[in-house]
């Protein structure tokens, strides 16, 4: 027992805590969207104060800082009588701290439709919701897609705090492997390959996504686009600036 | 339980000292560290040194893919093991400034871009040497440009150096769960943590945010 394990001998912990790390990812991921969502159509309502409700929330969330987030969820809430496990704290700090970051670029993309398109949609008597489901969202979501890339690597590069709240992901695993005397140099340098090799796989998945979008729009791009990493042009990233200013952040991040 | 007033002004002074002592200190090191290293990175890739250049945007691309805490914790634990002893500030410092410098050369770049060919064939033209024309001509006009999204950055970090608990350094994050294991409260602790971060970053947000919209009017 007092061998000095290897990396090598650590894989099958590795894949354990890999196992946590994506479920968390993933369902972070989708509890983001659906945040962003509901929180981007309600700041640009006409009411004022579902307007002011969704302001609030957003800046709030975006303002404090998330590990400090997670931690009270995880060490103050059950203090106040409501008690979620581990996993769930981090699914929702997560999809909370990225979704308000997202609504403003759910906001900033509906906005970007054109306004002859709303117009033309109006004219052509289509209810409010047959607006916004066969004309609006189907070209605000390619606008999405590069900005909500970039949430998405974030909140993946976020998930190592789980190791905080005692949850057994990949990064208190390669913490186990360190705290049992292996070498720390060579596991962090694999953690970090194990997390740029995700990261990628992430922005495979996003530029698929917007090829798919933009075929239904007639805006076929080619399929080489979907192995390009994300480099937002100049134009590109001051709009992002610009759609994620308010409390500065990982909106025009990466 | 009720969130108890007294108990937050207990505890209040010690959270605003580490926010002074170490957050901000944090915030400002890391600040200068990414500024001055993104806008070189910035500068050696528009100036395309062979091999350099290549290796920096590797280098540069897997820094932005990769968590900043296994970096933090790889300065922290890992490079003792190769004879480099950094002390937990050093070490957090050193790793918010190198993850953002990696973002902050591509605001650089952007800004570098976004200055027009003809100021540096005017630099050729009244033959100012190349240190001349990036210090006097083109510096200044790109780094201007740039200001807000580099304040935007400058604002995310600030809102990462809670990742430094977790290299011991004591600052607010690190404080506010000292004061909560003495009592068991942590409601007040993080609540207060997360509402001296919201008063700090908000208001800076809006400051960038006028600037932006006149630097746009010009």
């Amino acid at each position: 027992m007092n061998d000095i394990p290897t990396v090598w001998d650590w894989t099958g912990n590795l894949l354990d805590g890999l196992r946590i790390t994506l479920l968390v990812t993933v369902l972070g991921t989708l509890l983001m969207i659906a945040i962003a969502i509901v929180l981007g159509l309600m700041a640009r309502s006409h009411r004022i104060a579902v307007r002011g409700v969704a302001r609030v929330v957003i800046e709030f969330f975006r303002g404090t800082s998330l590990p400090i987030q997670l931690f009270f969820l995880f060490f103050g809430l059950p203090l106040l009588g409501i008690r979620f496990d581990p996993l769930a704290c981090g699914v929702i700090a997560f999809g909370l701290n990225y979704g308000a970051y997202g609504s403003e670029v759910v906001r900033g993309s509906i906005n970007a439709v054109p306004k002859p398109q709303w117009e033309a949609a109006t004219a052509l008597n289509l209810s409010a919701w047959q607006r916004m489901t066969h004309v609006i969202w189907p070209q605000a979501i390619p606008l999405m897609i590069p900005a909500m890339n970039n949430l998405f690597i974030q909140l993946l590069k976020s998930t190592p705090l789980l190791y905080a709240i005692s949850l057994a992901d990949i990064m208190t695993k390669a913490e186990d492997f360190r705290k049992a005397g292996g070498d720390a140099t060579l596991m962090y340098l694999a953690l970090m390959v194990i997390y740029f090799v995700m990261a990628y796989a992430v922005t495979l998945l996003s530029n698929m996504a917007e090829v798919l979008a933009k075929t239904r729009l007639g805006q076929h791009a080619g399929l080489r686009s979907v192995f390009t990493f994300r480099k937002p042009k100049p134009a590109e990233e001051a709009k992002l600036v610009d759609a994620s200013s308010a409390a500065g952040g990982p909106g025009g991040v990466r | 339980m009720n969130f108890d007033l007294d108990y937050a002004g207990e505890i209040l002074p010690d959270l605003l000292m580490a926010f002074v002592q170490y957050t901000l200190v944090a915030t400002l090191l890391g600040i200068a560290v990414a500024a001055v290293l993104g806008l070189l990175f910035a500068v050696i890739r528009q100036l395309r040194i062979p091999i350099l250049t290549q290796l920096l945007t590797a280098f540069i691309e897997f820094v932005r893919s990769t968590p900043l805490l296994v970096q933090l914790f790889f300065l922290f634990y890992a490079l003792p093991g190769m004879g480099v002893t950094l002390s937990p500030m050093m070490a957090g410092v050193t790793g918010l400034g190198v993850h953002y410098a990696c973002y902050m050369a591509d605001v650089y770049r952007s800004g570098i871009d976004a200055v027009p060919r003809g100021q540096w064939e005017a630099s050729v033209a009244l033959q100012l040497p190349p240190l001349a024309t990036w210090q006097r001509v083109v510096l200044p006009q790109a780094i201007r440009n740039v200001l807000p999204s580099l304040g935007n950055y400058a604002i995310a970090m600030f809102k990462e150096t809670p990742f430094l608990a977790f290299i011991t350094v004591p600052e607010l994050l690190h404080q506010a769960q000292e004061s909560g294991a003495n009592t068991y409260e942590y409601v007040e602790p993080f609540a207060l943590a997360g509402l001296i971060f919201l008063a700090a970053s908000y208001p800076t947000a809006l400051l960038l945010r006028r600037l932006e919209r006149r630097l746009e009017a010009r």
